[in-house]
């Protein structure tokens, strides 16, 4: 599945996107964020907080319990400050 | 007539009154358009800003917004919808969004205006850096805003 980073996120992962290849113990966006910290060391400051990060899923936001089966797209971020 | 909805996001300016001309041109059952604009400040709690930059979600951005249109014309009797979002470097003075409302009459223009700057502010992915003296750092999003988008759940 593809992943995106956004805003102060994408700084601290250092890359704006990329493909990846979660266990299938990774279940849900909660999993995920935790699998994905343990990928070194930006990975670890960008999701030393998860639950300030929020999440998309093919362009919807979801909660952090939602299943990533079948997920094209996923995109972490911190809240939205636009408008 | 059928509702006559744009969405835009884009680094130029923006056009108000070319934009309201566009929303309300060729009929004659609006009565009612109500803008908002939200324009760049120049200072936040006392620090001065030089510019902000504004970064999207390309895709989600519009879907976001998209989703949001329909709540409102879904909720209120609207004739037309515009909302138009500006990312990149903005100065102070700049616009950075526009929300255009028509219906036949203002209070369905008033509060679907207000809906959508209340969800859009909390919902949709734009991120603001705000460049100052002391250097650079991304806003904080605020609690007030959810809250302020909140209010529209509550029956």
């Amino acid at each position: 599945m593809k992943v995106k980073y956004f805003a102060w996120v994408r700084e601290r992962v250092g890359k704006s996107e990329e493909t990846i290849e979660p266990p299938s113990s990774v279940r849900t966006v909660e999993d995920l964020i935790a699998w994905l910290a343990q990928r070194g060391e930006t990975y670890a400051h960008a999701f030393e907080t998860p639950r300030v990060i929020r999440a998309a899923i093919d362009h919807a936001h979801v909660k952090s319990n939602a299943a990533i089966a079948g997920a094209r797209e996923i995109a972490f971020f911190p809240p939205m400050t636009g408008g | 007539m059928t509702a006559n909805v744009t969405i835009r996001i884009q680094e130029a300016d923006f056009d108000i009154a070319g934009e309201i001309s566009a929303l309300t041109k060729g009929r004659t059952d609006i009565g009612a358009v109500v803008s908002f604009s939200g324009i760049c400040r120049g200072s936040e709690g006392g620090e001065t800003i030089a510019a902000l930059t504004l970064e999207h979600y390309p895709g989600m951005a519009e879907a976001e917004i998209a989703r949001h249109v329909d709540t409102a014309m879904s909720r209120w009797p609207l004739s037309g919808v515009s909302v138009i979002h500006r990312i990149g470097r903005i100065a102070p003075g700049e616009n950075i969004v526009l929300v255009l409302t028509a219906s036949e009459h203002r209070q369905a223009a008033f509060q679907a205006a207000e809906f959508l700057m209340d969800y859009l502010k909390a919902n949709a992915p734009f991120w603001k850096r705000e460049e100052n003296t002391g250097g650079t750092g991304w806003v904080d999003a605020r609690d007030h805003d959810d809250d302020a988008a909140a209010r529209w759940t509550k029956s």
